[in-house]
């Protein structure tokens, strides 16, 4: 039985704080790139990317983009073959600009690993930045968010499910699974 | 995917994702860097035993772009043509710890007999068996149509309604058997054109048609023209009179070129003989795609590697 | 001492149910035995009794080329799948052309004494189509060859084949004709058709086989001689056939089991075990076979067994050799191809494997069939038993079977030769003890 931890308000809320605390650490949304990573993280740098654009109006209109790591995974021979999505850069690419990562759970922090190897080959950025809407903890990898939604404590059994309208058609975070 | 033989059989939803796949691949190609890490420590034996430099270097560079070590086995000059059996052959690139075996053979159905053997365990990729398949060159046909068609936006298309007309050398032709299939799997309407004598004897089976006029089914406007490669000593076999026969009769020459709308694409796998099946004006066009399919045919290669290599072999999630 | 067996409650071919007691190397009695004092009691309850298995188209390969086949282990092979009389293709190394070579063939085959060895002649010096082999003097060697035939390769010049077919005429000799058109066969692969467009296999056209027994009947119209056409696989090929009988031409015709049961769609897993000469053909030809058998166009079954070792069938389909191992197949083939359809009988069976291969062969003592008097040739056959045929089942020195792994019904329980038994419960008997048991036949003979 899936447990909700987040509501839609609640997600507009840390989206709509993350956006602030990115424009304030940057001093700014100059030389600024949200880089979603697929499947949700896409659509959630897309809404940071709104907010700053609303917040900001001299921000770029495309700050945000999409950058797979499938192909950078340490899993690959471990599961089934994944299917990788495409990556998608703003103008301008992300040579010398401040590059912020955004994925939906922040968990073991492979993926994030996968990340920073994908991003080298796509040039050099002047700094890397994560944010994320839910860090469920369970680190394997020396990475830590900048930006984090909720801190939702979880054991390893647990299932952490993120949904966004655009895919799931409703915004929510559930919990599921456990020893409840 | 665990092998790819063929595209006959091979599911639309499928042959759709590899597509899609070979979209990601090609936008790694025009990167700075241009290689990925997914096949570290896995390796790839190029194993032909027929001379293709072309198809050789491209499964190579595929291999190579996602870090698969690469191992070149021609058989030209080597135990191979000194009576080493296929088996013998297989036996020792599993001893090798090949993970997947690019095999390009004269016999059809050898990459079949090599994979359904139980002499490895490698994934086998098909790079042109006999007069059977050319899984990967149909591919990557595909994929150039596609990206003439749609451009940026070709993720997830398909060709329906997509008219091709395929000309010439039907009856030994790889390419257009496993164009034959994979187009017509992918929603397109395929017409072939050859002398009768070049056709199969019985073609009910096929999603095509074949007619013998070329003259006819260029001025149905296609929109995709695909010439064959055909060989001078097909004429010692009494299949045509002589080159300048064929060449008058089934050659896309300047004037049946310029018949053409500037929208039909003119294709050819490659290597050509201009002058006999294509003039030099049509293969050098804007509306002539050769180009392109050499460089389709590296994004379509690491896609299939990327398929056939990567997982658990389970397939694909 | 001779060996006396008596089979209790056997099926005659005619359906009747009786005791057959074999006596030195007769058929002794048959009926409902008492007295029998000394036999050995075989229980032939629900078994069929037939007359011993004539093959009139076998490759032995020896002399030549025995990591394939030898005289020994093919006879094996043949007393397994019930048969008691084999014709040796002549298509070994040295081939059999000279009366030297078809001599020593038979020899071995006595001395072996699983089965009549009766070797066929070449019809052209070293089967190349050139020059007519010495056929008068292999006919008069003590191997009294009746039957010769180029198999594997077609006598295709017609004027050589002509002359073939008159000269055999005066020692009462038949042509076998292999009916492959050399030019339109060049590089084939598999049945011309849709399927080998689609896998890229060169194809083998029906006409190839077709034209050349058009042609070879009319010949042998002309010259008024007796033709025989192997391997029988189209439905072309058996209406020509019936046509040239219908015009009384004196033509016989054989039908393999496997082109009775297996259709070129097997060819789509490009497995070597099923490549062969002349290929397997569509349905609707193995329907054709079938009916030409049952209507008698096509007048007997010949098993075209031919071994080959592993290493040429374990390789790309091109570079496989030609040939399936027929011999212990046969009889459930058969069986499964025309009995439990319907459109033969087991007298029928008896016809088309036995009597009438001997009768084409001109090999004496097996018209009269299982009857009292004629020669203890006998294969008892078990038509209830459906099994998964696997490689124990077969008993010469090849294992390129089509048929491994797949389910056939009945199987061949004993077979009796000359009076002995070369097969028991199923089982081959040793190779030194049928040996022993031939050599005392020759003497016993002899004195």
């Amino acid at each position: 039985m899936a447990r909700a931890v987040l509501s839609q308000a609640d997600i507009s809320r840390a989206l709509t704080r993350i956006s602030h605390e990115i424009l304030e650490s940057n001093r700014g949304a100059s030389d600024l790139v949200i880089l979603g990573i697929p499947t949700r993280g896409v659509f959630l740098a897309r809404r940071i990317a709104e907010t700053i654009a609303r917040i900001e109006p001299d921000a770029l209109a495309d700050l945000a983009g999409a950058l797979d790591v499938t192909m950078y995974r340490d899993d690959l021979g471990r599961t089934r073959t994944r299917t990788p999505s495409p990556t998608q850069l703003p103008p301008g690419g992300i040579d010398g600009r401040t590059v912020v990562l955004v994925d939906d759970v922040l968990y073991s922090g492979r993926t994030i690993r996968a990340a920073f190897d994908a991003l080298a080959d796509l040039g050099r950025a002047k700094a890397v930045r994560l944010a994320v809407l839910v860090d469920r903890g369970h680190r394997e990898f020396p990475i830590r968010a900048d930006f984090v939604g909720k801190n939702l404590p979880s054991s390893a059994r647990e299932r952490v499910n993120v949904l966004l309208s655009e895919i799931d058609g409703e915004d929510a975070v559930t919990i599921e699974g456990g020893d409840a | 995917m665990k092998h790819l033989l063929g595209t006959r059989g091979l599911p639309r939803d499928a042959a759709i994702a590899l597509l899609d796949i070979a979209e990601d691949m090609a936008a790694v190609q025009e990167r700075e860097v241009k290689k990925l890490p997914t096949l570290r420590g896995k390796t790839v034996v190029n194993l032909f035993f027929e001379d293709s430099t072309r198809t050789r270097i491209s499964f190579e560079a595929a291999a190579k772009r996602l870090s698969a070590d690469v191992i070149t086995f021609s058989a030209k000059g080597s135990s191979v043509s000194k009576g080493e059996s296929l088996k013998d052959t297989a036996q020792t690139l599993q001893a090798m710890g090949a993970d997947g075996v690019v095999i390009r053979h004269q016999a059809s159905g050898a990459p079949q007999t090599l994979a359904t053997s139980g002499w490895i365990d490698a994934g086998v990729v098909n790079a042109g068996d006999g007069t059977h398949e050319h899984p990967t060159q149909a591919l990557l046909d595909a994929f150039t149509i596609r990206r003439r068609l749609h451009g940026a936006d070709s993720r997830g298309r398909d060709l329906d309604g997509i008219r091709v007309v395929i000309v010439g050398d039907v009856l030994h032709s790889r390419v257009a058997r496993s164009n034959v299939w994979l187009l017509s799997t992918l929603g397109a309407e395929v017409e072939l054109v050859a002398p009768p004598t070049l056709v199969p004897v019985e073609l009910s089976a096929w999603p095509a048609r074949a007619t013998y006029d070329l003259d006819a089914a260029l001025a149905n406007a296609p929109d995709v023209v695909m010439m064959l490669r055909i060989q001078a000593e097909r004429m010692h076999a009494a299949f045509f009179p002589n080159t300048r026969e064929y060449s008058r009769t089934w050659g896309l020459d300047d004037a049946r070129f310029h018949r053409l709308p500037p929208s039909t694409m003119v294709m050819h796998p490659g290597p050509m003989n201009r002058g006999l099946e294509i003039a030099a004006r049509a293969a050098d066009s804007a509306q002539s795609t050769v180009r392109e399919q050499v460089a389709n045919g590296v994004s379509v290669r690491m896609a299939a590697l990327y398929l056939l290599l990567s997982g658990d072999r389970g397939g694909l999630s | 001492m001779t060996e006396r067996f008596l089979i209790t409650g056997a099926t005659l071919p005619t359906g009747e149910h009786a005791d057959i007691l074999l006596e030195g190397d007769a058929i002794a009695e048959i009926g409902r035995i008492t007295d029998a004092a000394g036999a050995t009691v075989i229980d032939a309850d629900g078994l069929i009794a037939l007359p011993g298995l004539v093959d009139l188209h076998t490759h032995l390969r020896e002399p030549g080329f025995e990591q394939s086949e030898t005289v020994l282990t093919g006879t094996q092979a043949a007393a397994a799948g019930g048969f008691t009389a084999v014709f040796a293709m002549a298509n070994t190394f040295p081939v059999a052309d000279t009366a030297g070579v078809v001599e020593q063939e038979a020899t071995l085959g006595r001395t072996a004494g699983y089965a009549s060895v009766q070797p066929i002649g070449a019809v052209t010096v070293g089967l190349k189509g050139e020059q007519l082999a010495e056929l008068g003097a292999m006919a008069r060697s003590r191997a009294n060859v009746r039957v010769f035939s180029d198999d594997g390769f077609c006598v295709a010049d017609p004027l050589l084949m002509r002359r073939a077919l008159e000269y055999v005429k005066a020692f009462d000799g038949v042509i076998a004709q292999h009916a492959q058109e050399p030019r339109l066969t060049e590089g084939a692969q598999m049945n011309e058709g849709a399927l080998s467009g689609e896998l890229g296999l060169t194809g083998w056209p029906a006409v190839a086989e077709e034209s050349i027994i058009a042609r070879d009947v009319l010949l042998a119209e002309h010259v008024g001689s007796r033709l025989h056409v192997c391997h029988v696989s189209t439905a072309g090929s058996v209406e020509v056939i019936r046509w040239a009988k219908a015009r009384g031409i004196d033509v016989t015709a054989e039908v393999t089991p496997h082109h009775l049961l297996l259709t070129e769609e097997l060819v789509t897993s490009y497995d070597p075990r099923y490549k062969v000469n002349p290929p397997l053909r569509r349905a609707e030809d193995t329907e054709a076979l079938r009916a030409g058998l049952a209507d008698g166009t096509i007048d007997i079954v010949a098993t075209d067994h031919a071994p080959h070792p592993v290493e040429a069938k374990e390789s790309e389909w091109d570079a496989a050799a030609n040939g399936m191992v027929g011999l212990e197949s046969a009889l459930p083939v058969v069986h499964a191809a025309v009995v439990e359809t319907g459109l033969l009988d087991w007298a029928d069976v008896a016809r088309v494997l036995s009597s009438e291969p001997a009768r084409i062969g001109r090999l004496p003592g097996r018209s009269e069939g299982v009857a009292v008097g004629a020669v203890a040739e006998l294969t008892l056959y078990d038509p209830s038993a459906a099994s998964v045929f696997d490689v124990d089942r077969l008993a010469g020195r090849s294992s390129n079977s089509p048929y491994l792994g797949r389910t056939l019904p009945g199987r061949v329980v004993a077979t009796f030769h000359g009076g002995y038994a070369t097969v028991l419960d199923g089982t081959v008997r040793p190779a030194d003890e049928v040996a022993r048991l031939a050599a005392r036949r020759l003497e016993a003979a002899r004195g």
